[in-house]
């Protein structure tokens, strides 16, 4: 199959490769590329394991071709870490918080609620929740990945984080 | 001791062990997108395998083509039932006892039945030519329903069984039967229900569910011809299971096989199992000389990787007419699909389903269960329960409020009055069982308090008469569950896999510096197992849980194990842990009497240190001991610090807990709100609280996934009509409810830190109780049991039937 041009600038480096048209997203970053934070879970668009900020919006992608993306700027749990190479403040949430179990979803669900909280940087719990709902979780049941995302929130916003009472 | 010497309690703190909610070590790489799953993994040549699969749920086939397939650019081989046939491999046996196609030999017997295997350089080639492979079909009569299955003139499925009267678990009466199986006493059962002045029967159905874990089954398959050795990436919750199977399957010796399970994206069940995907693979690897993935996508994993459930239970209870339980009847159809490839214990075809007496003392109780064959896909695993385990709690716990809904008593008071009482413990029931501990009342009356449950009934007495009054279209709920778990097995006299007993496994190894290695014969899928084996470490050895690395998966380095699942990991290689570790610390002990010139008995030991006994002052820390062990052992001693353990349990644990739920439900629209849960869960000591909590939340949700929409339906063609994430329910964080989770500790008195296993609680208890709150919003109109799952269409249909909309 004749194969496209691509270049595109994924975790702040300009990547230029040569992709069929009919390779999705997910598998050039993941097969060509070697960027495995992003997972496939579904390949139908539900799950969110593959959820990777594109252009500034959370993009699934298991159902968007490479090419698509041709030009994009995207960043993936590999790029999340803050520049001086400490962990991002949802990167360091999810732990504190106990927002993950096995992990699967985790890379998925940080790049989904960064971009949250870059357009809701104080939400709600409810909107918390309706924000990461194209994210599926089979292992925490959600409550402490609410927590972790305020716990994120309210870090990146300089104040200390308290847990809300039960 | 001056002021700066840190107390007993402050060094204990700094240990981070048991009862520490210690933050998760795994999440450093998880949260960097650094776990490395089994398809993370790239080898050098590696081939990618698809499967070309059934169309038909009942079909012969006529004829395969492979030409097409064969003919793309990129195909590298094609593999059939005849190519495994040429190395006795196109059927395979099951952990049930049972033997499975590989790839459809003769005819397919369920939708997305392995046809054939075709392997090339990417996997979008694969798929493109499994597509291409010509299967020629001639239809068969298609049954999906058990309770038919042993008809007269039912479609034989397993023509291959024809002539055998004789299955796994003795007599046949039927070519689509499998296994008759009883326990229990059922002259003592019949004569309580003769006797009894109340008696209630209901057809409980517990629906096949399917575990789905968010990543699917896979595997990498690189057989080096040249070493004759074969190395296997998986996602195996069992991976020396899986190499012991593979060995003798495929013939290579066992110590020429390497299973490395490396990070699991969930499992909950579905990872137990051997699949059809992995023979292919191996034999691809071994056929091509190169490395083969395959990957299954979720079609695949959720219509063909083993399902749970599938259980029909027409449960009796006998009672007295002032609500003293006397006696148990259950009598069960499982379906097993095609072929029965449960996981369970061997010898146990329906598992530990006699927990089914639950939490209540009945004095005389009888179940037997009928293992069929359908055309449904294979299997029957334990999904985040131990064995056949919540199937039982489910239908006790229906069936208990049932009862109590007939004696017009109130489903929490009535269980309340049938408790097993704490003076009774340890406790025998009816089926044989001995319930290790247990302190039931206490548990049952802190929930009650907890939620104020007389005022949620006074609450549901007033919006009862609102909406008959026609004020309200709202039915508010209450769900009570209390159930007792068996789990943790074990002990070998009662279980074993093909013959291997049930043991589990810890070798630990202390560095000279003082800090350690522990590797165990289970796998983690997410339970957090690299952070709560090294508390136990840390508690029982006086060392920092940080300076301990723990290791599972890979068969060349992890003592033998029979993996995780059924809760036991904490039950029996928690116990190896603990075990080894006190062999090391009697090692310890006297090294430091050596060192310290005192007798081995004149030592005490303190947190992290053996001290002299009235000479605190005079001490040898363990981290001073490791290093003595490598360079200063007493005369005649062995050098070095390192201990290894099988644990082989003397009884199985039985964690129970009290759940509570409320919900509102809209008559008009069938819409559920779940108001309120409460989930009280003890399971025995506490390792790490923050991870039960984790553990909790999480069975709680895939509890609320199926007690309110999860099925693997099949229509009446055999088609699967739930295989994608479209129609499968997962819940989201949306509908999630809010839960609330509480304990007490009652520890178990058999095991060495007295703790039980948590994982699966939520899962057992959650379901029931989900499932009695709907059925308590409709009770006091006249219905008696509304079938799982309780989605918006089946609720609104119940208040169809029972005539509220008008």
């Amino acid at each position: 199959m004749a194969k496209s041009q691509v270049v595109m600038k994924i975790n702040g480096k300009t990547v230029e490769a040569l992709v069929e048209p009919r390779t999705l997203l997910i598998h050039f970053l993941r097969e060509e590329l070697n960027i495995t934070g992003p997972h496939i879970g579904c390949e139908t668009s539900h799950c969110g394991a593959c959820t990777v900020d594109l252009n500034g919006k959370s993009v699934k992608s298991c159902t968007m071709f490479a090419v698509q993306a041709n030009g994009a700027e995207i960043r993936t749990i590999e790029g999340m870490a803050n520049a001086d190479g400490t962990l991002h403040a949802l990167q360091e949430g999810f732990r504190e918080m106990h927002g993950l179990q096995c992990g699967f979803c985790t890379p998925g669900m940080i790049v989904r609620a960064y971009r949250l909280l870059q357009e809701n940087p104080n939400p709600t719990e409810e909107e918390i929740r309706h924000g990461i709902s194209g994210n599926l979780c089979r292992c925490t049941g959600y409550q402490n990945i609410v927590k972790a995302i305020q716990f994120a929130a309210v870090k990146l916003a300089g104040v200390p984080f308290q847990e809300a009472a039960e | 001791m001056n002021d700066m010497t840190p107390t007993s309690a402050e060094r204990a703190e700094k240990l981070e062990g048991m009862g520490c909610k210690r933050k998760r070590v795994e999440d450093i790489r998880f949260t960097q997108g650094k776990g490395n799953y089994v398809d993370d993994l790239k080898l050098p040549g590696m081939l990618h395998g698809d499967f070309n699969r059934s169309p038909h749920a009942h079909a012969r086939i006529k004829k395969i083509d492979t030409t097409k397939a064969a003919a793309v650019p990129g195909v590298v081989a094609v593999i059939t039932a005849e190519t495994l046939k040429t190395v006795n491999l196109a059927w395979m046996p099951t952990l049930a006892g049972d033997t499975q196609m590989v790839l459809a030999d003769g005819k397919v017997l369920f939708q997305n039945q392995e046809v054939a295997f075709v392997i090339a350089t990417d996997r979008y080639i694969a798929a493109d030519a499994a597509d291409l492979v010509e299967v020629e079909y001639e239809p068969l009569p298609v049954n999906v329903d058990p309770l038919k299955a042993m008809a007269p003139n039912a479609p034989m499925i397993r023509e291959d069984l024809k002539d055998k009267t004789d299955g796994a678990h003795g007599k046949r009466k039927h070519y689509n039967h499998i296994f008759s199986w009883q326990a229990g006493d059922k002259a003592a059962a019949d004569a309580a229900f003769a006797k009894a002045d109340v008696t209630i029967r209901e057809m409980i159905v517990y629906p096949r569910v399917h575990p789905c874990p968010l990543e699917t089954c896979q595997c990498v398959a690189s057989f080096d011809k040249i070493k004759g050795e074969l190395t296997l990436w998986g996602t195996f919750q069992a991976p020396h299971v899986i190499r012991t199977v593979g060995s003798l399957i495929s013939k290579i010796p066992e110590h020429k096989i390497h299973v490395i399970a490396p990070d699991i994206g969930g499992g909950f069940g579905n990872k137990v199992g051997a699949y059809p995907g992995y023979i292919c693979s191996i034999v691809a690897s071994i056929v091509t000389g190169v490395p083969v993935k395959w990957v299954e996508d979720r079609i695949e994993n959720l219509s063909t990787t083993a399902f749970a459930r599938d259980f029909y239970m027409d449960v009796e209870i006998a009672a007295t007419k002032d609500g003293k339980v006397t006696g148990l009847r259950c009598y069960t159809i499982a379906d097993h699909g095609a072929f029965d490839a449960c996981a369970n214990a061997t010898k146990w075809p329906a598992g530990l389903f006699s927990i089914i007496s639950g939490s209540y003392d009945f004095p005389a109780a009888h179940c037997l269960v009928d293992g069929v064959y359908t055309n449904k896909a294979p299997g029957g695993v334990a999904y985040r329960c131990s064995f056949r385990v919540t199937e039982a709690a489910y239908a006790i716990e229906r069936a208990m409020d049932i009862m109590a809904q007939k004696l017009g008593m109130d489903p929490a008071e009535f269980r309340v009055k049938n408790l097993i009482r704490r003076e009774q413990f340890p406790y025998t029931s009816a089926f044989g069982w001995q319930y290790d501990s247990g302190d039931y009342q206490t548990a049952m009356t802190k929930a009650m308090e907890k939620v104020n449950y007389k005022k949620l009934r006074d609450e549901q007495k007033a919006k009862r008469e609102a909406f008959k009054r026609g004020e309200t279209r709202e039915l508010m709920g209450i769900g009570v569950a209390f159930f007792t778990e068996i789990v943790g097995a074990g002990p070998s006299r009662a279980c074993d896999i093909l013959g291997i007993a049930m043991f589990d496994s810890a070798e630990i190894r202390i560095h000279p510096t003082g800090s350690g290695i522990c590797r165990l014969g289970t796998k983690s899928q997410g339970q957090g197992h690299e952070t709560t084996y090294a508390q136990i470490i840390a508690t029982e050895l006086g060392l920092p849980a940080d300076s301990i690395t723990v290791e599972e998966g890979n068969t060349d380095t992890a003592p033998y194990g029979l993996g995780t699942y059924g809760s036991r990991s904490t039950p029996v290689s928690g116990a190896a842990t603990a075990m080894a570790c006190r062999k090391i610390k009697a090692k310890a002990q006297m090294i430091a009497a050596y060192m310290l010139e005192v007798h081995d008995d004149d030592l005490e030991w303190d947190v992290d240190r053996f001290r002299v006994r009235g000479n605190p002052e005079r001490f040898k820390t363990m981290t001073e001991l490791a290093w003595a062990a490598y360079h200063e052992v007493p005369p005649g001693m062995e050098p070095g610090l390192e201990a290894i353990n099988y644990y082989d349990p003397p009884n199985f644990t039985f964690p129970f807990g009290a759940y509570i739920c409320v919900v509102d439900v809209d008559v008009d629209t069938g819409t559920t709100k779940v108001r309120r849960f409460y989930a009280l869960d003890d399971c025995g000591t506490r390792i790490n609280p923050m991870i039960i909590e984790g553990q909790i939340h999480g069975g709680l949700t895939e509890a609320f996934g199926i007690a309110m929409g999860q099925e693997i339906h099949y229509d009446d063609d055999g088609n699967v009509t739930t295989a994608s994430f479209m129609d499968y329910f997962l819940p989201t964080a949306v509908e999630t409810p809010h839960w609330e989770t509480d304990w007490t500790t009652t520890p178990s008195p058999h095991h060495p830190i007295g703790a039980k296993g948590v994982g699966e609680s939520p899962n057992v208890g959650g379901v029931p109780c989900f499932s009695n709150a709907i059925n308590d919003a409709f009770g006091f109109l006249g219905s008696t049991h509304i079938q799982m799952p309780h989605d918006h269409w089946r609720t609104w249909m119940a208040a169809e039937k029972l005539g509220l909309h008008g």
